[in-house]
């Protein structure tokens, strides 16, 4: 009967519509709340992370710490999502060299209450809080956790490790395009 | 046992209905109140009012960013990121806005917000130019109260009707219809 074929039809489109929006639903959250997988590329986070791409899972839960490198958002550009190590934290002194390539000459900055200042591994490529200034923390997406590190899929941590990392490497520039790590979100 | 198992039918809807309520208040729109007088006459226009103004707030505006000088915004503070605050947008980026004693350039990726009372708004002129990642949705419209809200004044009047040619409809007794 006609009206018994649309009423089983308008059933089972009202389930699978009520089930399509669970799923959503359930998806938005854990990624907005607790984590999310995004791929960090670029050469601003050498050697931490290779500059030709991670996967990587970033949490939103913790707090942070001096030493975590966490996902924000870029303050020049709200669409890009840059990877940095968070190295100052508000009311701490941060010193830097403003112009690496023309003289020695620091600045000591301090960072103002509510945001952080964030520096790349690999300073001398890498497009930070030297150039758009202290972050405020509303900006952070998240912390990274953990990293996809081989093509048989295996985690390992990413650790905090506050040593500067200039000793391992050279001086010279690489040439690539990209100035800073990006992220993006699956 | 029944009891535990409506106890469990229950916590599950209500989490479901949870969960797709957080999704479409952080995708779609939600209402929130506005606290203070920093935007009056827009929002709160008489101090010390009983009533605040709840606004719809839109968050598609979210995907890509692009908003127009006027838009009346919500963002998390700069300072406090807990707090969110309710202003208007005066400078896009790229342009130059003149504050008391000069003339200042708004950066790439940041806007200049104010509050429509100059007088008691804490907005860009203390805290400089935002980024505009800070913003969390776009005012639309004023939903409540509803003599503020002509479209929902006049949607409730006409609800009154239709209810009432209704229920004359189905021959309920008018008397009845009060008691409901």
């Amino acid at each position: 009967m006609a009206s018994s074929f649309w009423n089983i039809a308008y059933q089972q489109a009202t389930k699978s519509g009520v089930l399509v929006a669970k799923v959503y639903s359930f998806l938005h959250v854990t990624t907005n709340y607790l984590a999310f997988p995004a791929y960090a590329f670029g050469p601003s986070m050498i050697p931490t992370l290779h500059p030709s791409g991670n996967v990587v899972l970033a949490e939103r839960i913790s707090k942070l710490t001096r030493g975590d490198v966490i996902v924000l958002q870029s303050p020049e550009d709200p669409n890009k999502l840059p990877t940095k190590r968070v190295v100052g934290l508000e009311g701490d002194s941060v010193s830097f060299v403003v112009d690496p390539g023309k003289n020695d000459e620091s600045r000591t900055i301090v960072v103002p209450k509510g945001h952080v200042w964030v520096e790349g591994d690999y300073t001398q490529n890498s497009r930070d809080s030297r150039s758009f200034g202290p972050v405020p923390y509303a900006l952070v997406q998240g912390r990274l956790l953990w990293r996809v590190t081989s093509k048989i899929v295996k985690f390992s941590l990413v650790y905090i490790n506050c040593e500067s990392s200039d000793a391992l490497l050279s001086s010279e520039r690489l040439s690539v395009q990209m100035l800073c790590s990006q992220v993006r979100f699956w | 046992m029944g009891i535990q198992n409506l106890l469990w039918q229950v916590t599950k809807k209500a989490f479901t209905g949870g969960i797709i309520g957080v999704t479409i208040s952080d995708r779609c729109c939600s209402v929130v109140p506005v606290r203070g007088d920093s935007m009056s006459p827009t929002f709160n226009p008489q101090r010390n009012s009983y009533l605040d103004d709840y606004v719809l707030v839109e968050k598609f505006c979210l995907q890509d960013y692009k908003f127009a000088r006027g838009d009346v915004v919500v963002f998390s503070s700069p300072t406090h990121f807990r707090d969110r605050y309710i202003k208007r947008i005066v400078g896009l980026p790229g342009e130059w806005i003149s504050s008391s004693r000069d003339v200042i350039r708004v950066p790439e990726g940041h806007c200049w917000v104010e509050g429509d009372n100059k007088a008691s708004s804490l907005d860009s002129r203390t805290f400089g130019p935002i980024p505009l990642g800070l913003i969390r949705g776009r005012v639309t419209s004023v939903v409540w109260p509803p003599q503020r809200n002509c479209m929902l004044a006049l949607f409730m009047v006409c609800a009154f009707y239709i209810i009432k040619w209704v229920s004359i409809q189905l021959h309920v007794p008018q008397d009845s219809l009060w008691k409901l």
